[in-house]
């Protein structure tokens, strides 16, 4: 176990701001060869900047490295690797064009007379497919015609082929198949016996009772605790995991259940194995928050209701109409009056370079322009009022959008889609990267926009902001709705619980039923 | 028969299968060239003798190098708006200092060469350290060089070397120098680049450069590199060009003539130009596709005025084969990226 001898790996003091968001907070991890380290923490508790830092991805504030007994640092990727630390990331590093023998060679290929020899090169890719079960994937073939699970498998053998002395698993089997994972997970206890360091990152519980030696759990950027593996219930982790300080006031919940026919329906709505036959209900007046862990589908739900998914089954129904919705502009008309906050504001949300009024306007603009020709008082008075409503604070609404703040550019994302005066708002995680106080204000709105009537669908990876906000939260696991938390039910603990899709009962569990109910 | 034999079969159709995918934009260029050349060779009177094979070789050799030279930065995800100027700075300066003894004529060709690369470092530089678009550092360096080519030849004329001239336009056993030339090139300079880590790299940049960065790919490198064999390839047709015409001419339509034509064969030949797929070898083929176009309209007896138009049409098609695999997106909002 811990021995007196120094670790592998120690990192110490690591503190990580971005703007005036802390990412991470002194905080502090050791690993040591032959071990498999967890590391646990809800969405944001800074795993995954802990992880960019170790792999020199991005600098810490401060904070010190120590590998061997040796400090280091690293100032890029490459660094680290050769240094003998190889991430799999849950963004792939794939590079879709060259084949899946190139990218496992990328940088270091086989050599002859000073070229790459491509047939040492598909000997040595052939290999590493097969140290991970994966000799179904064809080195010539190109990496972007192959389906995700299959690209996550080249990751793993590329990351293999570097010949890592710490290996750090971030989400890498969240797309793999059953048959898939059993794979990995005997190699990986291959490569633990073999002396390799491994970190591992997942949101499964049960992977984790069934790998780990050891945990580390990380909550709001800080360092909470590191223990042996199976010393702690479930019920333990959860609760180490929540007790996040309440940084935001929640305006209350209307006294008035929304009830009523509901507005948006869906049923059974499935697409590409990232949605697996979803139902939902949204009446309304009513804030309905899809909860989960991140990446199970909330995202492709909201996107599929905004009709950018090609290929989507199942039934959408909008004031008990069944409609078809295949492209954002139909869902945004009139007669469904949708519209969709989307998370990635800058590239998705705004037209940076163009001014505070053409963004606002664009959305709405049929609505005020007769013959094609913009009414300008028309779009002044409407822009004024949604100005207002928002309270966006900017040196002038012909200024361009870039040089608002990130709170103020959220609000000009959402302003413009409140001026088509939508029925059915959805949101997609509206308050990642933006202040406190910004965060209040639209809490306020979106509860002022429920009370006149509006539906809302809202996906945040904030559990604060699903507890204070919403009628009722859909949890998402795997691509479906494994369960509604309401009333009561909903407070952090069930949240965690069921996004880590553990049973409902909050009966302590000891660590052998853990392990057993794993499979 | 053993079942490891029967997997190894299909294995090796698999390979096969991923090749001819991977050369896909090559064999259509390939067959398209083949179809319009043989359609030539019926329609002349003549037949295909030596000469004819000779000036055509000849004439579509100087925009492939040309095409070669912009295929490198385009598989980066960028573009190279100066290669046409390089190629016309290369010809005017070759017509001044590639002449006289056998020594001072090698030394001006290593000089012209040596013109290039520079010119294509001083673009790889300010693209990779000053972070611009290259298309706009690639137009102002570019309108720079024309300015060299401007003052180094304010009027047609200069003179080379009778011996290289003759060297680089003739034939040997029937195989035009041009054609020798474009060999060369591909054996001694692209393919070596093509399998080397940097020319790897070159692909892995345009096919994701995040995805390049995080797997360790050492981008600025690669990118100058890119450029610098751009400038290279460049003057190489610069000097085939001053071989054929025996003088050097700053005409800013010539080198501007050359940058687009070279973008249209790029494409032709396959090379997409997000970036991260394609080949140098395509950019030939799709040179020649557009310079025998020309030709055809000859022996079709059609205005040839009217080649522009036959141009674009080739060009549209050959780009629209391209766009197919939009057909097979799931999600909108990938056809925005």
């Amino acid at each position: 176990m811990e021995g007196n001898a120094a670790p592998l790996l120690r990192m110490e003091g690591i503190s990580k701001h971005y703007g005036g968001v802390r990412a991470l907070e002194d905080v502090r991890f050791e690993c040591d060869k032959g071990r498999i380290h967890a590391l646990l923490g809800e969405n944001g508790a800074g795993k995954s900047t802990l992880i960019k830092v170790l792999t020199g991805v991005v600098q810490p504030d401060s904070g010190s490295i120590i590998l061997d007994g040796q400090s280091v640092s690293f100032a890029g990727p490459a660094e680290a690797t050769e240094a003998g630390i190889v991430c799999i990331f849950q963004e792939l590093s794939l590079l879709p064009d060259l084949t899946v023998a190139d990218n496992i060679a990328i940088t270091s290929p086989p050599k002859r007379f000073g070229l790459i020899d491509k047939r040492a090169q598909r000997r040595l890719a052939e290999q590493a497919l097969a140290r991970v079960g994966a000799e179904d994937i064809h080195p010539f073939a190109p990496v972007g015609d192959l389906p995700l699970s299959r690209r996550q498998m080249v990751e793993i053998a590329k990351a293999l082929a570097r010949k890592p002395r710490i290996l750090v698993l971030d989400e890498a089997t969240s797309a793999l198949t059953a048959a898939d994972v059993t794979k990995v997970f005997a190699m990986l206890k291959q490569l633990r016996a073999e002396g390799l360091a491994i970190v591992y990152i997942s949101h499964r519980m049960h992977e984790i009772a069934q790998l780990a030696d050891d945990c580390t759990v990380y909550r709001n950027g800080r360092y909470v605790a590191t223990f042996a593996a199976g010393t702690k219930s479930d019920d333990a982790i959860v609760e180490m995991m929540i007790g996040r300080e309440y940084s935001s006031v929640f305006p209350p919940l209307s006294e008035k259940k929304p009830d009523g026919p509901p507005v948006l329906k869906v049923k059974d709505l499935s697409w590409a194995g990232q949605l697996k036959g979803v139902d939902l209900e949204v009446r309304p007046g009513e804030v309905v928050g899809l909860g989960g862990l991140d990446g199970q589908g909330q995202r492709q739900l909201l996107l599929g209701l905004f009709g950018t998914l090609i290929g989507a089954t199942g039934t959408i129904e909008v004031n008990g109409k069944v409609v078809k919705l295949a492209s954002p502009q139909r869902a945004k008309s009139a007669d469904i009056g949708m519209a969709l906050i989307p998370e990635d504001r800058k590239n998705e949300g705004l037209m940076l370079p163009m001014s505070v009024r053409e963004n606002l306007s664009f959305a709405a603009v049929d609505g005020f322009s007769r013959f094609g020709v913009v009414d300008r008082k028309q779009e002044e008075s409407a822009i004024n009022e949604v100005i207002n409503l928002l309270k966006i604070r900017s040196d002038g609404i012909d200024g361009p959008v870039a040089s608002l703040s990130g709170g103020n550019q959220q609000k000009v994302v959402i302003g413009k889609w409140l001026m088509t005066k939508p029925r059915i708002i959805l949101l997609n995680d509206p308050t990642r990267g933006i202040d406190v106080g910004t965060k209040q204000e639209l809490y306020q709105l979106l509860r002022r926009l429920a009370e006149n009537g509006a539906a809302i669908l809202f996906y945040s990876t904030d559990y604060d902001e699903l507890i204070g906000c919403c009628n009722r939260v859909l949890v998402l696991y795997n691509g479906t709705v494994t369960r509604t938390l309401e009333g009561g039910e909903l407070n952090e603990r069930n949240l965690v619980a069921s996004a880590l899709n553990l049973p409902p009962s909050t009966a302590s569990t000891g660590p052998a039923e853990l392990a057993a109910g794993a499979v | 028969m053993s079942v490891a034999s029967a997997v190894n079969g299909r294995r090796s159709r698999e390979a096969w299968g991923h090749w001819l995918a991977a050369q896909r934009g090559i064999l259509i260029a390939i067959a398209i060239f083949a179809a319009m050349f043989a359609t030539y060779g019926w329609k002349q009177e003549v037949g295909l003798t030596a000469s004819i094979i000779n000036t055509a070789s000849n004439k579509g050799a100087l925009l492939a190098l040309v095409a070669m030279a912009q295929t490198i930065p385009v598989l980066t995800g960028g573009l190279d708006l100066s290669v046409g100027m390089i190629f016309v700075l290369s010809n005017c300066l070759a017509a001044t200092i590639v002449n006289g003894s056998f020594l001072m004529t090698a030394l001006g060709v290593i000089g012209v060469l040596l013109v290039g690369i520079i010119c294509g470092t001083i673009n790889g530089l300010i693209v990779v350290y000053g972070r611009l678009q290259p298309i706009i550092v690639t137009l102002a360096t570019g309108a720079v060089y024309f300015g060299f080519a401007l003052a180094l030849r304010p009027e047609p004329g200069g003179s080379v070397n009778f011996e290289f001239a003759d060297i680089m336009t003739r034939s040997f056993f029937k195989v035009p120098s041009s054609v020798i030339l474009m060999l060369a090139v591909v054996f001694l300079i692209w393919i070596p680049y093509r399998r080397s880590v940097l020319g790897r790299g070159a692909y892995a940049i345009g096919s994701s450069e995040q995805a390049a960065y995080m797997s360790g790919v050492p981008i600025a490198r690669a990118k100058v590199l890119a450029y610098v064999l751009a400038g290279l390839l460049s003057s190489i047709a610069g000097l085939l060009l001053t071989a054929i015409t025996y003088s050097g001419a700053a005409k800013a339509a010539l080198g501007a003539d050359y940058t687009l034509n070279s973008i249209g064969a790029v494409v032709i030949g396959g090379t997409s130009l997000f970036g991260g797929s394609g080949s140098a070898i395509g950019s030939i083929f799709g040179a020649f596709v557009m310079r025998t176009v020309g030709d055809l309209l000859i022996v079709f007896d059609i205005n040839p005025v009217l080649q522009p138009l036959f141009v674009g049409i080739v060009l549209l098609i050959a780009v629209s084969l391209g766009s197919l695999r939009l057909l097979r997106i799931k999600n909108r909002l990938d056809l925005y990226r």
